[in-house]
């Protein structure tokens, strides 16, 4: 075909400036909506990050905490009172683990007319069930009885976060040496610095806290001088006023090293106490503060002391709740999925339980806690809080998902192989069992499991048939009170102390660790079994 | 009584005898087919295995039939039957309190015979109880196994060379499968029931029109029972979670299906994915540790700003803000799976015209795909904002619990879920106004999402029409 040779003149048109700028116009339209797009995807990814870094930042506090070390002699006396042979006695032992280890406390720092204030808040460096795993190490080693041993014990969650960083905000600072030094430890202590000692730097940080205040209390400033600890009760032009606070009671001398801790908080405003945090530093510089891995966050089951606490119970309540949805929904999903794809007439009551499973899957969460507490629990007079009715219930909960992932694997069995087992002479049962079922068997599996990862990170209808319940004990069976781990993470939220917090997303991490294997096996199944046909 | 033999749990043993049972009854069943068959098996209508099947399938039904009717049946026998056999004076107590006092006669006959506690009409009650229940298992053991017998024995009858034991078996299968689908209409209709008769109950305290219209919400108390505040902060809050998911949703499916490259797809799509794999309490955590305190300090940061006044917005720790920005985080991927599925749906043709016209992609996506897909597009949202209403655990840990009508995101607000979940955790009775208000509140909950997902689902289907 002969083409018309362009016309110079007509080419025109397309080139004026109107239809260039509005060429120009469209063009960048066409940018701009592209870049919202690419917008849109940005700010989602950009919150799964800062939700996956917030909480991994929050739970990698919790993994590692911080242990006091005694080297302590085990005396059977205090010990092991009605003798070695009873090591359950000895395990039981709590009270006399305690006193002994808070015995050795006092004895390095408090006199012997120390008030009940001062021995309360030495005492709170740990608490009394923390010595639980040493006496159970010593029940389980009874030679250990009556000798000397290294034993740590978790310090209080308040000590631990302190130490973490958390509390309040802190600046330490060097100051050179002592140059001078009067009074006594009883009726306070007037130190002066070394001449020419740059002081801008406390006095940066004193003023800077004082500013973020937000009740005008002053910030506390804390003075080292070799092993004692004092708070300052005062600046003058060339002195230091202190007061004694803890650690070595002798007078400083000259040319002795000082330091100070600036916190950012008065006392009164925070959980740890002047005086805990002189101990703390005394026990660090002694080398008795040991980090060491939070293994009780796996092998403990749930405490009210956070230093204590663990998601042992919850993980195995979570374990046998999901057993018993496994067992309800798997079988009779799939067993529905089998009816309604290959069995089932068309007919109504067919295109009733169709309609009503789409819907099911739909339905909030929390509607079918509401089915427990009143079909299993005020009906059926079922124990609340027991795996077996949140298994039942979560069962229930998925057993929509589990039907439509199955019929989908079933209908994506050709029907060319339905027909090759009836033409030999199978039965329709026969041709499903035998042929079809075991074909779509890793499509099924997939979504079962896709199924059981979603049960798994279910909270709402839980909370309604009373797994909130506090749980101390790892439950023995499907009929014990339990809780589990999404539960356990709503508890902990909600938990007064800051300690909670790290702890919680720890827990967190725990969940997501489960449900991200669960859902590499499906990917793994997936890939693995695949037929495209 | 009777709930171990030996060391074994009685449950455990009758289910391994009811299983052994099944198993003889399959060997007789085969061994008398082979017998009848007289040596050569092709004489027998089905395989010596089907009449196997068939007399053990008629021994353990009937007997797991009658088992299961006494695990959810029985205590409730034995419990009305001790009732009626308590004195006047705690029967006069009420039907809550009486059956609180059998709940501690029930957890103290648990503990075994030892555990007298003193008090002679308890420790008689227990006694009973522990007596009744033990003669009510007796006499479930024994019809289940009379049961069993009889399924045995009339099968057994059967069985002959023309028995077309292969069809009763598959006829078995089928009845079960039947049964298994039709669980999912017995759970619909549990819900139902449970929801609109514990509503019922509800509605002849409170008038329904107080519940609905009423303005003043405190359950706990047992005061006021005026929802309106519950619905109000449910929508703002499914209102904000709308504002954030439903542009980033379906920017992002646009993106996605019509400028993404495919190995761009393939990686952001399952990311994307992963947003709505992660558990609600996951996002309730984030909201509340995270989110909330960011809203609190803007709202702060609004305040003191020298041309608002001081007190412009509430500035509250929980928010309904902050349970509203998650939630839209939580249901971007519904919203963008959804309308890429419906996007791609449409058919290339529509797009090829428009390009062939010079549109640029822009305009072939907004004035012929957008319209083409629209009808699906509603339908995702539609989708979403019934799940934005269900979801509980997001507005539980950040939303807040005061029932308040305000307009200000910052301040906190409580929805429908989180008052459900406040009224029935902990101890619940079942017969108080307050516990009574979280299933007409469930109620109201599951009827608006039902029809949002109705509406959704007729959308869809009229749609579909379109192309086909």
């Amino acid at each position: 075909m002969n083409s018309p040779a362009p016309n110079p003149e007509t080419k025109g048109t397309f080139v004026t400036d109107a239809a260039l700028k509005r060429l120009k116009k469209r063009h960048a339209a066409e940018t701009r909506f592209k870049f919202y797009g690419q917008f849109a995807i940005a700010i989602a990814v950009l919150a799964l990050i800062a939700l996956l870094v917030s909480i991994i930042s929050q739970a990698s506090s919790a993994f590692q905490r911080n242990m006091l070390v005694f080297d302590i002699t085990l005396n059977a006396e205090d010990v092991a009172p009605n003798g070695t042979d009873d090591p359950d006695a000895i395990a039981r032992n709590v009270s006399g683990f305690n006193l002994l280890l808070q015995d050795s406390l006092r004895d390095q720092f408090l006199p012997e007319d120390a008030d009940a204030s001062e021995t309360r808040q030495l005492f709170g460096l740990f608490t009394r069930l923390a010595v639980l795993p040493v006496a159970k190490k010593t029940a389980a080693h009874v030679d250990m009885v009556g000798t000397q041993q290294t034993v740590s014990v978790a310090l209080a969650d308040d000590i631990d976060l302190y130490l973490k960083g958390g509390v309040t905000e802190r600046k330490s600072i060097d100051l050179g040496q002592v140059a001078s030094a009067r009074g006594a430890i009883g009726d306070g202590i007037y130190v002066s610095l070394a001449p020419g000692t740059d002081t801008s730097a406390l006095a940066e940080a004193i003023g800077g806290f004082q500013e973020q205040s937000l009740d005008d209390s002053a910030p506390t400033t804390l003075i080292g001088i070799g092993n004692t600890w004092y708070s300052v009760t005062g600046f003058s032009s060339n002195e230091i006023a202190l007061a004694y606070l803890a650690g070595a009671r002798v007078a400083p001398d000259p040319s002795q090293g000082i330091r100070a801790l600036v916190l950012a908080q008065a006392e009164a405003n925070r959980t740890v106490s002047d005086r805990q945090i002189a101990w703390t530093m005394l026990l660090k510089d002694e080398g008795r503060i040991r980090k060491a891995f939070n293994s009780t966050l796996f092998t403990n089951a749930d405490s009210t002391y956070p230093e204590l606490a663990g998601t042992a119970a919850a993980i195995v309540g979570s374990l046998l709740t999901m057993l018993v949805t496994a067992l309800l929904a798997i079988p009779v999903g799939i067993f529905a999925a089998v009816y309604l794809e290959e069995f089932a007439p068309k007919n109504r009551m067919t295109d009733l339980i169709e309609v009503n499973i789409n819907n099911l899957a739909a339905v909030p969460s929390i509607v079918f806690g509401l089915l427990g507490a009143a079909v299993f629990i005020n009906f059926f007079g079922m124990p609340r809080s027991v795996p077996l009715v949140g298994g039942l219930v979560l069962g229930l909960l998925v057993l929509p998902t589990v039907i439509i992932a199955s019929r989908a694997a079933l209908k994506s069995v050709p029907p060319s192989i339905r027909t090759a087992a009836l033409g030999v002479g199978a039965s329709k049962t026969q041709s499903v069992f035998h042929h079809v079922l075991p074909l779509a068997a890793p499509g099924i599996l997939t979504g079962s499991i896709i199924g059981m990862a979603r049960a798994l990170g279910e909270t709402a209808p839980l909370l309604l048939i009373g797994m909130v319940a506090f749980v101390a004990e790892v439950p023995d069976g499907p009929t014990d009170e339990s809780t589990v781990l999404p539960v356990l993470i709503y508890k902990w939220s909600t938990g007064a102390e800051r300690a909670w917090e790290p702890q919680t997303a720890a827990a967190i991490i725990v969940l997501l660790v489960f449900l991200v294997l669960m859902n590499l096996i499906a990917i793994i199944l997936r890939r693995r079994f695949e037929r495209r046909w | 009584m009777l709930e171990t033999f030996g060391h074994l749990p009685v449950s455990w043993l009758l289910f391994a005898v009811l299983a052994a049972a099944g198993f003889v009854a399959f060997f007789i069943g085969r061994t008398s087919a082979v017998a009848t068959a007289q040596g050569s098996t092709a004489r027998l209508n089905s395989q010596p295995n089907y009449h196997g099947y068939f007399l053990a399938m008629a021994t353990i039904a009937p007997a797991a039939v009658i088992l299961i009717l006494y695990s959810l049946f029985g205590e409730s026998m034995v419990r009305s039957q001790l009732a009626s056999e308590l004195p006047q004076r705690i029967r006069d107590l009420g039907t809550m309190e009486m059956g609180q006092y059998i709940d501690r006669i029930a957890e103290n006959s648990q503990r075994g015979p030892g555990s007298t506690t003193g008090n002679a009409l308890f420790d008689a009650a227990t006694g009973r109880y522990t007596s009744l229940l033990g003669l009510s298992r007796i006499i479930a053991i024994g019809l289940a196994l009379f049961g069993a017998g009889v399924g045995f024995f009339f099968a057994r009858r059967r069985l002959s060379v023309n028995f077309r034991a292969r069809a009763r078996v598959e006829d078995g299968i089928k009845l079960m499968l039947f049964l298994c689908a039709a669980i999912a209409i017995l759970t619909t209709l549990g819900i139902v029931a449970s929801l609109f008769f514990e509503a019922l109950r509800f509605f002849a305290r409170v008038p329904v029109l107080s519940f609905i219209f009423g303005t003043e919400w405190n359950a706990q108390t047992g005061a006021d029972f005026g929802a309106i505040p519950l619905f109000f902060g449910t929508f703002m809050i499914a209102f904000l979670a709308m504002l954030v998911a439903a542009p980033i949703g379906l920017l992002s499916a646009i993106y996605l299906s019509e400028y993404a490259s495919p190995r761009f797809r393939s990686i952001v799509k399952p990311i994307l994915e992963l947003l709505a794999g992660i558990p609600t309490v996951v996002y309730g955590f984030f909201a509340l540790q995270f989110v909330a305190p960011l809203v609190r300090s803007f709202a702060v940061w609004v305040n003191s700003l020298p041309f608002t006044p001081d007190t412009l917005l509430a500035a509250q720790p929980t928010s309904a803000l902050a349970a509203g920005l998650v939630m839209g985080i939580m249901i971007i991927p519904f919203v963008s799976s959804l309308s890429d599925d419906v996007i791609n749906a449409v058919p290339q043709t529509l797009r090829d015209g428009a390009y062939a016209m010079g549109a640029t992609k822009s305009e072939t996506v907004k004035q012929v795909v957008m319209p083409a897909a629209l009808p699906g597009v509603i339908a995702a949202l539609l989708l979403a904002v019934s799940r934005a209403i269900g979801e509980t655990m997001i507005v539980v840990m950040a939303a807040g619990q005061r029932a308040q009508i305000s307009p200000d995101p910052t301040s906190d607000l409580t929805t429908i879920t989180v008052q459900i979940v406040a009224l029935l955790t902990g101890d619940t009775e079942f017969d108080s106004a307050k516990t009574l208000s979280a299933f007409a509140l469930g109620f109201v909950l599951f009827i608006v999402t039902l029809l949002f997902n109705l509406i959704a689902l007729r959308v869809v289907q009229k749609y579909r029409e379109k192309y086909e």
